[in-house]
């Protein structure tokens, strides 16, 4: 613990390009670019999963084969077979985000098609039955049913994709596991622990903050339900379904 | 493929390993998380700190749980027991919540039901609450299963030998073949213990059986 | 009926462990396990991570087996810094070492201007419990090399060489040389070279190639017995001041198990050798992807030591 302290309580660990700010906003940045990767992909590939049925047991069965891609061996095939094509810094950054983009469009994925999937019948029926069209009703009455579990599948790929990122260190990639990394190649124990602790810190606020989002965002309609139902959907994002 | 051919024993050494490696901590994480989540589901007061705390564990990077292992538990630096209690720590933080809502999703009627025909707290968890926890509780120790086959593989990073050992051979060679053996290898073994796992539920669950699933 | 239910439980479960130890009556952990209650018969050979140093340590392994002598090998293990602390907890007995590079770990300010010079600062700092036998005729030294292009943009021939351009590039090396008395801080001591930034790679493997030829850095530090650095045309920039040192190949072993059979069985693959024969071996491993192992035994065959 006094190794942690002493490596986090040091003012010139936190500064410079190599600093504990500009690993802690390297990281947000990844996890962002990840997030905003994997949302485009998955959200509307599960709005339409879970608005027409189709493919369902195909993509139920890819997501949970992604999950189980070992995302160290996937990162090194990433870099060994695109790193040679891509010029410049890219050409490690690509590659990390692509994995780290394979690791958050499950939860995502699966967060959007049963959210989708719980919205009322009677609601989508009541709406069809006032005129609505399949569009209408997909933005107008599904998607907005759909979000609690679409931000809770966010809330998980952001978390697994804070601690995972740090992996993406092994092939050059900046970020907090930079930290890890460099601290195991020299046995610096305070350094590897401080990392450690500051990818807690992280995603304590990440988590935090998604949780504020997620109270304001949602329509008031829906956010009624009491904690227990909550704890249950925010479960059904990670479990395979 | 001929890579594989060449090296099936090997292949095979390590998916062995990988396998005690991923699965002994799945068992004992799920040992642990069971009172845990019971206390959770018991003692409101407790829930909100018990899930909480449970699921920061999960956010703490595997590799540096590897390494530090040895520090906290005055371990050999490369002995496999720092990575089995590392993944337990992770079947734990995956599990005790998973148990809380399994536990929670028994019916209140069944519960009461269970005490008026006189039947003690203790004898009501395992012959009742637990078993019709099981499907809930099932379908999360297939993510943490599938999970753990895949962060085992990191350990490598550290020279604990298993199916990664091939993903970090192969990265300093440039080589691709055994990567990609390594990696199909991962996803097999996942296949394989999720279906096991199921097999074992189907078990458990015989009143699940023939279409009248709860 | 219940007691039945029970027993399919039971034996559900059963096959569910079955499973996780499944085909082999032997210990799955046993291979791996570093265990300090190894009878003193059984050597556990470790290597560093980085294919030369796993090569190596198959030959020690490979020739150890030849003698009766019972080994585990426990390879791949990160870095220096990480592994001699296995050494130092009993993970492993033996690994392949570096002359130059091992005593200035010990001792920063230590002579390792030529191989005698390296040697006897080596057996004067290995700590107790350590030993080192007879080290090889061939030498593998850390080295800054650019790509045949900078070369001849800069004309570079010699570290030196470097000074009015470093500020403008961008280095690359394993992460712990950015601390490595011989990495980044001795390239401004002796050279006083200051670079635009420092990129950690990996332990001057296929990730330090890729990035030199990809231009993701202008310079990198490459082991000298790394075959790519011919297959690539990469430039190996003289060390006229000697800042790498000397580097033979050395056993590095806990003292107990240095028995006699196991000292005369070393030193007799170290006798054979030399910087050329290495970089062939480590060629075969690394460019034609050939196994440590099998090329390990294939050598000892060769030269009657297996």
């Amino acid at each position: 613990m006094n190794l942690v302290w002493t490596w986090l309580s040091e003012p010139s660990h936190y500064l410079g390009s190599d600093g504990i700010l500009a690993r802690s906003w390297q990281h947000l940045g990844y996890m962002v670019l990840t997030l905003l990767i994997a949302a485009t992909v998955a959200i509307p590939l599960g709005l339409w999963i879970g608005h027409t049925g189709r493919g369902r047991i195909v993509v139920v069965n890819a997501v949970n084969g992604m999950r189980s891609l070992p995302t160290l061996g996937l990162l090194f095939i990433a870099v060994l077979l695109m790193g040679p094509r891509i010029p410049g810094d890219l050409a490690f950054l690509a590659p990390s985000i692509f994995v780290l983009v394979v690791l958050a469009v499950p939860p995502i994925l699966a967060g959007t098609y049963s959210g989708v999937d719980e919205v009322d019948p009677a609601a989508r029926d009541a709406a069809r039955g006032m005129g609505m069209t399949s569009w209408q009703v997909l933005f107008g009455v599904e998607l907005p049913g759909a979000l609690p579990l679409i931000f809770s599948g966010l809330r998980s790929a952001a978390l697994q994709v804070v601690a995972t990122a740090t992996i993406a260190a092994t092939v050059s990639i900046g970020g907090l596991g930079r930290f890890l990394i460099d601290g195991l190649a020299v046995r610096d124990y305070g350094q590897m622990a401080g990392g450690a602790l500051l990818v807690g810190v992280l995603a304590l606020l990440l988590d935090g903050a998604f949780s504020l989002v997620q109270r304001l965002s949602v329509s008031p309609g829906l956010s009624a339900p009491e904690a227990s139902s909550r704890n249950n959907q925010d479960s059904t994002a990670t479990i395979t379904t | 493929m001929t890579w594989f051919t060449g090296h099936v024993d090997e292949v095979f050494g390590l998916a062995r390993t990988h396998l005690v490696l991923s699965m002994v901590p799945l068992l004992f994480g799920l040992l642990i998380a069971l009172p845990l989540g019971w206390m959770a589901r018991r003692v409101p007061r407790l829930y909100g700190p018990l899930i909480a705390g449970s699921g920061l564990l999960y956010t703490i990077p595997s590799l540096a749980l590897f390494i530090l292992m040895p520090l906290v538990l005055g371990t050999q630096i490369l002995d496999p027991i720092n990575v089995i209690v590392a993944m337990t720590i992770y079947t734990i933080a995956l599990m005790v919540r998973t148990v809380a809502d399994g536990l929670a999703a028994v019916p209140d009627h069944v519960t009461q039901a269970a005490t008026s025909m006189g039947i003690g707290r203790w004898r009501r968890f395992f012959t009742v609450e637990l078993p019709l926890a099981v499907p809930v509780i099932a379908a999360g120790l297939r993510v943490a299963a599938v999970s753990n086959v895949s962060i085992v593989s990191v350990a490598a990073i550290i020279g604990v030998a298993q199916l990664g050992s091939l993903f970090t051979d192969g990265f300093n060679r440039a080589f691709v073949d055994p990567i990609v053996v390594g990696v199909i290898a991962c996803l097999v073994l996942a296949v394989a213990v999720d279906a096991a796992i199921l097999l074992v539920v189907r078990l458990l669950t015989p009143w699940q059986r023939g279409g009248a699933a709860a | 009926m219940r007691t039945r239910r029970l027993a399919v439980t039971l034996t559900a479960l059963v096959t569910l462990i079955g499973l996780s130890a499944c085909g082999g009556s032997s210990d799955p952990m046993a291979d791996s396990s570093g265990g300090g209650s190894a009878d003193s018969g059984n050597i556990i050979v470790g290597s560093a991570n980085f294919p030369e140093n796993q090569l190596l340590a198959e030959l020690y392994a490979g020739a150890l087996e030849a003698k009766g002598v019972s080994v585990t090998k426990q390879l791949n293990i990160s870095s220096r810094e990480t592994y001699l602390g296995a050494l130092k907890d009993g993970s492993i007995d033996l690994i392949p070492e570096y002359t130059g590079n091992l005593a200035r770990y010990y001792d920063p300010e230590a002579d390792v201007s030529s191989t005698e010079a390296a040697l006897a600062s080596l057996k004067r700092v290995v700590p107790d419990g350590l030993t080192v036998l007879e080290p090889a005729p061939a030498e593998d030294k850390d080295s800054v090399v650019v790509t045949q292009a900078t070369a001849e943009k800069y004309s570079l021939t010699s570290i030196g060489d470097l000074a009015s351009h470093a500020s403008q590039m961008i280095l690359g090396g394993p992460p712990e040389w950015k601390q490595r008395i011989d990495g980044v801080p001795g390239l401004k001591r002796v050279y006083g070279l200051e670079f635009a930034s420092f990129k950690p790679l990996d332990a001057a493997g296929a990730l330090t190639v890729q990035a030199l030829d990809n231009g993701q850095v202008d310079a990198a530090n490459l082991f000298s017995t790394n075959p790519e650095i011919a297959a690539k045309g990469f430039v190996v920039l003289d060390d006229p001041k000697g800042l790498f040192g000397s580097q033979n190949i050395i056993p590095l072993i806990n003292k107990d198990k240095a028995t006699a059979t196991v000292t005369e069985t070393l030193n007799a693959v170290d006798a054979t050798l030399d910087t050329k024969t290495l970089t062939d071996l480590v060629a075969k491993v690394v460019i034609d992807n050939q196994d440590a192992d099998a090329v390990a035994a294939e050598y000892l065959s060769s030269k009657s030591l297996k």
